[in-house]
């Protein structure tokens, strides 16, 4: 036996590194996992499903006659405003997912696997580009049940689809930060909303900016939320379109410039 | 060192100010069980997360089936089996679920993997529960699953980091068996445990570790007959007696043994022990109140190998608790 080297069956050579084609398989089997999570746990689903429909809901008909006199009236300013805050709250998920993954130790079984590096948070960002576009689907369907119309292009509003999945993409790094330093997922939860929820509501989402203190319109105009929520509008409704756009995607390139690094920091030093 | 299927030389792994391996050597020969027995905070799970190629080590060298684990890690990550401290399963997916994402991981084709699943949970005694979400599962049931989940793609050596705390007495002998008998299929395994007994139970050779240092190495028998595997104690019944009892005692287990109070105790390494003291202290016409032989401690193990009881501190390479 001195030469007994001990060997996978089945596995003959072993592979030096992982090739990007398996790669990808990996990330896309973790997706499916991510995704498949959700049937046994159906207060999530209700979060990013039943949730945005509830909102819809309760701002058109609670609010929309004292904003825009009539629901009817606020439903197209209403729509793109929910469709961007619940974006920003399903984005939570990535960080809660992997908060739970390396609390629970499933984390180091990943990554004992022989499997691409990447492949564990690359899985989760996809089930949450999934998750996102189901959110965004329903919201839109719920909207359109209460006359809610598309005024421009079929290419425009997939634009406008594809603006927020990219913004979604981008800001999954700063879920990803808030799951890497909380202790447990409930503190995910708890960090996120509170930074969520002034975020999401002191901008343009529900109330045009005009008609709040000068003081907070000016925090509303660079809150990327607004300009998210304007883009979406003009992609969706018509109006100005580059200068919102662009303002959106500079705010997304510059989370990603901020909290990339600071995830990687946050990940090695929690692991 | 193709012998060998883990192999490592002076690991060294601080976190901060604290040295959680100071040091280690490590052998595991191809085909057995080395027991890595200390106990909280010793180091364990820190040398098997080195060894498994989760963290660096800062210093020393490490090579599993014959590839370094720094400049090979995914050639090594390949021949191994991971189980950890507590039950790493996914409790959002059932158990099938689990199994089959590890197989789907390792690239097995779909219909196998299943195949694989179905075969891993008849094994753990789990296909009633197959199609239940994890997080219903009893601990006991979890750390099968989570056994089993290290197993899907038969890695021929295995790591069990403590695999056994916090388990009931019967869940306990359930897995010494599975494990026994995965053994007996010729995987070789690097078992962490902090009892004496599972060690002695399970493994071919022990090395104990305390405050990240090597402290004794050796089979379980010669652990056994350094430190003496078990503990007797007797007691008068008439305390003036004890000057007697201490020294039959003493001299029948070559021990200098420890009085308290009226109880003296003296560690054994020979059961036969037993009779010979009865005899001898009837032959003295001493009457006992107290006579028993346990099985030894790992503290007194601790207090015969290093001279100092096992400092009980929390483990600083484990983040998560017991369940």
């Amino acid at each position: 036996m001195t030469t007994a080297t001990i060997t996978a069956p089945a596995a003959g050579e072993l592979s030096h590194r992982v090739s990007p084609a398996d790669g990808l398989r990996q990330t896309l089997t973790l997706a499916w996992r991510t995704i498949v999570q959700v049937r046994h746990n159906p207060w999530e689903l209700g979060d990013f499903s039943f949730q945005p429909i509830l909102f819809v809901l309760m701002f058109n008909f609670v609010f929309g006659g004292a904003i825009a006199g009539s629901p009817d009236g606020y439903l197209p300013y209403l729509l793109p405003g929910i469709i961007v805050m619940n974006m920003l709250f399903v984005t939570m998920y990535v960080g809660t997912g992997l908060n739970t993954d390396v609390t629970k130790g499933v984390f180091d079984r990943l990554r004992s696997l022989p499997i691409a590096r990447w492949s564990p948070l690359a899985g989760r960002i996809i089930a949450d580009q999934v998750k996102q576009a189901w959110s965004i689907f329903l919201i839109v369907g719920i909207g359109v049940l209460l006359g809610f119309r598309f005024q421009t292009s079929l290419l425009s509003v997939l634009a406008g689809v594809a603006l927020l999945l990219t913004f979604a993409l981008a800001f999954s790094w700063v879920s990803v930060f808030v799951g890497m330093m909380a202790r447990d997922p409930e503190q995910v939860q708890m960090v996120g909303f509170t930074a969520l929820f002034p975020i999401t509501f002191v901008s343009n989402a529900f109330v045009p900016a005009e008609t709040m203190p000068s003081w907070l319109e000016g925090f509303v105009n660079v809150n990327p939320v607004s300009h998210l929520a304007n883009a979406t509008r003009g992609l969706m409704l018509g109006g100005p379109v580059a200068e919102p756009v662009t303002w959106s995607l500079l705010w997304a390139a510059g989370i990603v410039l901020v909290f990339a690094p600071l995830s990687v920091w946050a990940f090695k030093r929690r692991v | 060192m193709t012998d060998h299927a883990i192999w490592a030389e002076g690991l060294v792994k601080r976190f901060g100010e604290t040295t959680a391996l100071d040091g280690v050597d490590l052998a595991v020969r191809t085909g057995t069980v080395l027991g890595l027995l200390g106990p909280n905070g010793a180091g364990k799970t820190t040398a098997v997360r080195v060894l498994s190629t989760l963290i660096r080590p800062d210093a020393g060298r490490a090579t599993v089936g014959g590839y370094d684990v720094l400049t090979d890690a995914h050639r090594v990550r390949q021949l191994i089996g991971l189980t950890g401290q507590y039950a790493a399963v996914d409790e959002m997916l059932t158990g099938a679920e689990n199994l089959l994402l590890i197989g789907r991981l390792l690239g097995i084709p779909k219909a196998r993997a299943k195949q694989r699943a179905t075969e891993l949970l008849t094994q753990f005694d789990l296909t009633d529960a197959a199609d239940r979400a994890a997080k219903t599962y009893s601990g006991g049931m979890r750390r099968r699953l989570d056994l089993a989940a290290s197993l899907v793609g038969r890695p021929p050596l295995l790591y069990l980091d403590e695999p056994t705390t916090g388990l009931d007495p019967r869940a306990r002998i359930e897995l010494w068996n599975v494990i026994r008998g995965m053994v007996s299929g010729g995987v070789s395994v690097l078992l962490t445990t902090q009892y004496l007994d599972e060690a002695d139970e399970l493994a071919d050779e022990i090395t104990v570790i305390d405050h990240g240092r090597v402290i004794a190495t050796g089979t379980p028998d010669e652990l056994k007959a350094k430190t003496g595997s078990q503990s007797l104690a007797v007691r008068p019944e008439d305390p003036s007696q004890v000057p007697i009892v201490t020294s039959v005692v003493g001299e029948l287990t070559r021990a200098t043994p420890d009085v308290d109070g009226s109880r003296v105790m003296a560690p054994v390494s020979d059961p036969t022990v037993l009779p010979a003291v009865v005899r001898r202290l009837d032959d003295a016409g001493v009457v006992v109140t107290e006579l028993t032989l346990r099985s030894a401690t790992l503290n007194e193990v601790f207090l015969s190998l290093t001279g100092h009881p096992a400092d009980d501190i929390d483990d600083t390479d484990s983040e998560g608790t017991n369940s």
